[in-house]
């Protein structure tokens, strides 16, 4: 990976990872180490698994947020092939913070669609930090739409931290463009797979998020508002994002108790950002698996599906 | 229409965020600055009957005024909200729903009714701002989605009036479901033609707006509301700017073509009443 960071609970990690890459120097030297790098290896392996098998809720929500996680043009790359992507909403621009497009999965035709997030400073601005303006929602509508019409299935890869906050987004509805595409995706006729990938933050996220099959990479987050955010309104304090963040139970493990997931997809030891390759094929297998699933099924028996699907989302006493 | 029972008379004491206007009391007007009798602005709707001002006012009072006779049918009443996360901030979540069920008043924010607008029998869900702030979880969720289900079957047009902060933080992520189960439900009342009149009262913010509120066949704003997806204060803090003026009220909305009407509350029902009848064939 081109930059290196860390964060705070990866340290021991990193400085086994150090202390194995000085051994192996001295073994250029001659030096015969191999027993004492094997025993560190195998120890190195061993914090991994303990330190991202007991994450809690905050460190998850900055693993998800992890700059070297892998974008959707990561997995488009990974994924996909032949992508093309497609671009603008016809109205008014091209939104660089949700990414589209033509492409084949195992060589079946599809949309693919997703936020965008960028590595170095110059890309996030590009990107604007993966926070889209109502163009991009309404660009995303349109390529599902364009789905629709060529019967092509819709796979989406959700990663954002929420809607962008600004005068233009509000001036041009934001609001609006979110709950049209709420409606939208609902009654699709065709088979939709969410990816929640990363960060799923709020209103921003479910607006590419409405699908008959939602999985969800391990590490990754999705809640109604940031850690941050909560904490702000909730303590009047922002910097209390650790305990917004127990409070909001934004995980995989948390969420799929709730039935609004539906698989979770194991990330390898070490978060996803250290290995994209194998991220992928976990990925790739899933979307595999639930799209045989949903082709299978005809238009009406999809969108009634979906229909039931979230309308059981509720908990409530009467 | 005797399947009509009237639910409460009188005007709600325990009404939203409205001035509080002891009878005989002068107030300053937020509108003009002018001194007015309260009670002058209780009789006129919560309007200042100079300046025409809008104040809140509490979802019972405004049923009343809405539908015909002031009479109601209510349903899902008793539907109430669990904490199933066991959310807590300064309090639990369970205390914070048994404070605002101990007012007395409506059980969650929302009330779901069958009336009629000038002769058009209709499904109104109304927000009450009252309870949490008109926040949204799993109870406004499920009970607005009831209402557009009831008039799907009925065949009757649906109206949502909204006065909400939003996604209720408390409930996390099957709030933010809600806006996904609404606006699938409005689907498939767009699909059956029928209408939905979507009013956006102050203030109506956040997941609510970013869901049923904005997708109305036809969307009516009262003058003056705070409507928007991102709070104002939030946005100030993204861009470090000032917020233009007027940003974010209905007028502004109806500037940058997002609300069909401004509408002043004594002209509601009329309004509305002759936008139905035109939108429903079987009605003259």
């Amino acid at each position: 990976m081109a930059s290196q960071f860390y964060l705070e609970f990866e340290k021991p990690i990193v400085e086994l990872e150090k202390k194995i890459d000085e051994l192996n120097l001295l073994a250029l030297d001659g030096l015969d180490i191999g027993a004492d790098v094997a025993k560190l290896e195998s120890h190195v392996e061993q914090v991994r698994e303990d330190i991202f098998s007991n994450l809690s809720r905050w460190q998850t929500a900055q693993v998800a947020r992890h700059i070297n996680r892998p974008f959707t043009l990561d997995y488009i790359n990974l994924i996909f092939t032949e992508f093309i992507e497609l671009h603008g909403d016809r109205n008014y621009g091209d939104d660089h913070a949700i990414v589209g497009g033509l492409a084949r999965f195992d060589g079946q035709p599809v949309m693919v669609i997703g936020h965008q997030k960028g590595r170095d400073t110059k890309e996030k601005v590009f990107r604007n930090f993966g926070m889209p303006n109502p163009e991009g929602y309404r660009k995303a509508l349109r390529l599902m739409q364009m789905a629709e019409q060529f019967k092509l299935p819709v796979i989406t890869f959700v990663d954002t931290p929420g809607a962008y906050p600004g005068i233009g987004a509000e001036e041009r509805g934001q609001a609006e463009a979110i709950a049209r595409n709420l409606r939208e995706m609902a009654s699709l006729k065709t088979p939709i797979i969410v990816c929640i990938t990363g960060e799923g933050g709020s209103g921003g996220a479910l607006a590419i998020a409405v699908g008959d099959r939602i999985l969800m990479l391990e590490h990754s987050v999705y809640a109604v508002i940031s850690p941050e955010g909560c904490a702000a309104i909730l303590w009047s304090d922002g910097t209390k994002g650790e305990q917004a963040a127990e409070a909001l139970k934004p995980t995989a493990k948390d969420i799929i108790k709730l039935g609004v997931i539906d698989e979770i997809i194991k990330e390898p030891v070490g978060g996803a950002h250290r290995d994209h390759a194998a991220t992928a094929t976990g990925m790739k297998e899933a979307i595999a698996r639930n799209l045989a699933e949903l082709n299978k099924l005809s238009a009406e028996e999809l969108v009634e599906g979906r229909y039931n699907k979230f309308r059981a989302m509720t908990r409530c006493v009467e | 229409m005797s399947w009509f029972n009237k639910e409460k008379a009188g005007i709600e004491k325990s009404g939203g965020k409205k001035i509080k206007v002891p009878e005989g009391m002068w107030i300053k007007c937020q509108g003009c600055s002018d001194t007015i009798l309260g009670k002058d602005i209780d009789a006129n709707l919560n309007v200042c009957p100079k300046c025409g001002f809008h104040y809140r006012i509490s979802a019972r009072r405004r049923l009343e005024v809405l539908l015909d006779g002031g009479v109601w049918q209510e349903f899902d009443a008793n539907v109430t909200s669990v904490d199933f996360l066991e959310f807590k901030d300064a309090k639990s979540y369970q205390e914070r729903i048994n404070a605002a069920l101990a007012k007395g008043g409506s059980k969650d924010a929302v009330i779901c009714v069958e009336g009629a607008i000038e002769g058009t029998a209709v499904q109104v869900a109304c927000f009450d701002f009252s309870f949490m702030g008109g926040s949204m979880g799993s109870v406004v969720g499920e009970k607005i989605t009831r209402s557009i289900e009831r008039a799907l079957e009925k065949r009757q047009p649906a109206i949502i009036i909204s006065a909400s902060g939003g996604a209720r933080m408390q409930e996390s992520i099957l709030s933010l479901m809600q806006m996904a189960k609404t606006s699938a439900a409005l689907a498939k009342l767009k699909q059956a033609g029928l209408p939905f009149i979507s009013i956006l009262t102050d203030p109506t913010t956040g997941g609510v707006t970013a869901s049923f509120a904005m997708l109305g066949d036809i969307n009516i704003a009262e003058p003056k509301a705070l409507i928007g997806f991102a709070g104002p204060r939030v946005i100030e803090q993204t861009i470090r700017q000032k917020l233009p003026e007027g940003f974010q009220r209905a007028e502004y909305l109806l500037d940058h073509g997002m609300v069909d009407a401004i509408i002043p509350r004594a002209e509601m029902r009329q309004k509305i009443g002759s936008i139905l009848k035109m939108l429903s064939r079987s009605a003259a």
